[in-house]
C-alpha cells in the first residue's frame, strides 16, 4: 500500500495527514514533495498527523529528519501529532522521540506554533 | 545429532523495491508460522526488510544484472535468516553509531541498528564479491520441567 497525503489549513498551520507506509521508495518521496511544496507555498508551521500512517521503515524514519531540518533551516517549525504506537517506538529506539516535538492532541499543537 | 531443520525457502531476486517486499511479506509470514507474537513478527519483518534494502541499495545498486538471496529456515529453536547481495561488500565496523549526537539528525544510516536492535543474532560474513547477513530470531525457550 502507498501513502497518502491530505493537506489543510488550521490557524496558519499546515496539516499533512499522511495514511499508508512511509518506506523506501514512494512514501518517503511522498513527504519529501508535500513538504517542499507547503515551502514554496510560504508556510513553514507543518504538523504531520501519522495517526493513519500503518508502517514506517529506516528510510521512512529518515525521511522524517530530513524533512524537520528542512523546515528548521528555513526557519520554520515541523511537528508529529498522533503517533502510533510502531511509530512512538521506532522514534524511542532510535532516540528521536525528544528530537522531535510530539503532539498527541490536534488543537494543542496548533496553539503551540509560534504566532 | 538428529537435524532440527522443520523447514527451509530461499529465493534468488531481482535487485528492485519489489524484491524487498517480496522479502519482507515471507519474512512476516514464516515469522508467523513459527509462532511469533504480533510485535516480534513485525519487528523481525521491519529487520529482514532493512537487510532487503542494504542489499538492493547499498549493495547491488539497483544493478539489473546483480541478486540478491534470501533464505528462511525454521528450526525447533530458532528462526534464522540470510540475505546476500553481490556488492562491493559492507564492513560493519566502519558504520556511524546513529544514536551519535552528530549522527543524530542524519536523513540515512539506521537500517543496521534496526536489523540488531529487533534481532538476537546479528553476523556478517564477506563474499567477495558481496555480503551475506545472518539474522537469528530465538524462540522462546521451553518452560523448565516441560
Amino acid at each position: 500500500m502507498s501513502m497518502k497525503v491530505q493537506t489543510r489549513q488550521v490557524d496558519g498551520v499546515t496539516i499533512l495527514d499522511l495514511s499508508g507506509r512511509i518506506t523506501l521508495g514512494e512514501g518517503s518521496v511522498t513527504i519529501r514533495d508535500a513538504v517542499r511544496d507547503v515551502l514554496a507555498k510560504g508556510s513553514n508551521k507543518i504538523l504531520l498527523n501519522l495517526a493513519d500512517i500503518t508502517y514506517i521503515d529506516s528510510s521512512g524514519i529518515g525521511e522524517l529528519v530530513s524533512a524537520f531540518t528542512t523546515v528548521k533551516n528555513s526557519g520554520g517549525e515541523l511537528k508529529l501529532l498522533n503517533l502510533t504506537k510502531k511509530v512512538h517506538d521506532l522514534l524511542q529506539i532510535t532516540k528521536l522521540y525528544t528530537v522531535f516535538d510530539v503532539k498527541d492532541d490536534e488543537a494543542s499543537a496548533i496553539s503551540s506554533f509560534t504566532k | 545429532m538428529a537435524d532440527s531443520t522443520t523447514s527451509r525457502v530461499s529465493f534468488t531476486l531481482d535487485s528492485s523495491l519489489d524484491s524487498v517486499n517480496k522479502v519482507e511479506l515471507t519474512a512476516e509470514q514464516v515469522a508467523q508460522r513459527a509462532g511469533f507474537d504480533e510485535d516480534t513478527t513485525t519487528h523481525v519483518a521491519m529487520a529482514v526488510r532493512e537487510a532487503a534494502v542494504n542489499a538492493v541499495l547499498h549493495g547491488n545498486a539497483y544493478d539489473p544484472s546483480k541478486h540478491i538471496t534470501a533464505s528462511f529456515e525454521t528450526t525447533s529453536d530458532s528462526l534464522i535468516i540470510r540475505v546476500s547481495d553481490q556488492g562491493p561488500g559492507l564492513d560493519p565496523d566502519t558504520i556511524p553509531d546513529p544514536l551519535a549526537p552528530e549522527n543524530i539528525l542524519r536523513g540515512s544510516g539506521r537500517g543496521i541498528f534496526l536489523i540488531r536492535a529487533f534481532m538476537d543474532e546479528v553476523h556478517f560474513r564477506q563474499l567477495h564479491p558481496g555480503t551475506e547477513l545472518t539474522l537469528i530470531k530465538h524462540r522462546q525457550p521451553a518452560q523448565p520441567g516441560n
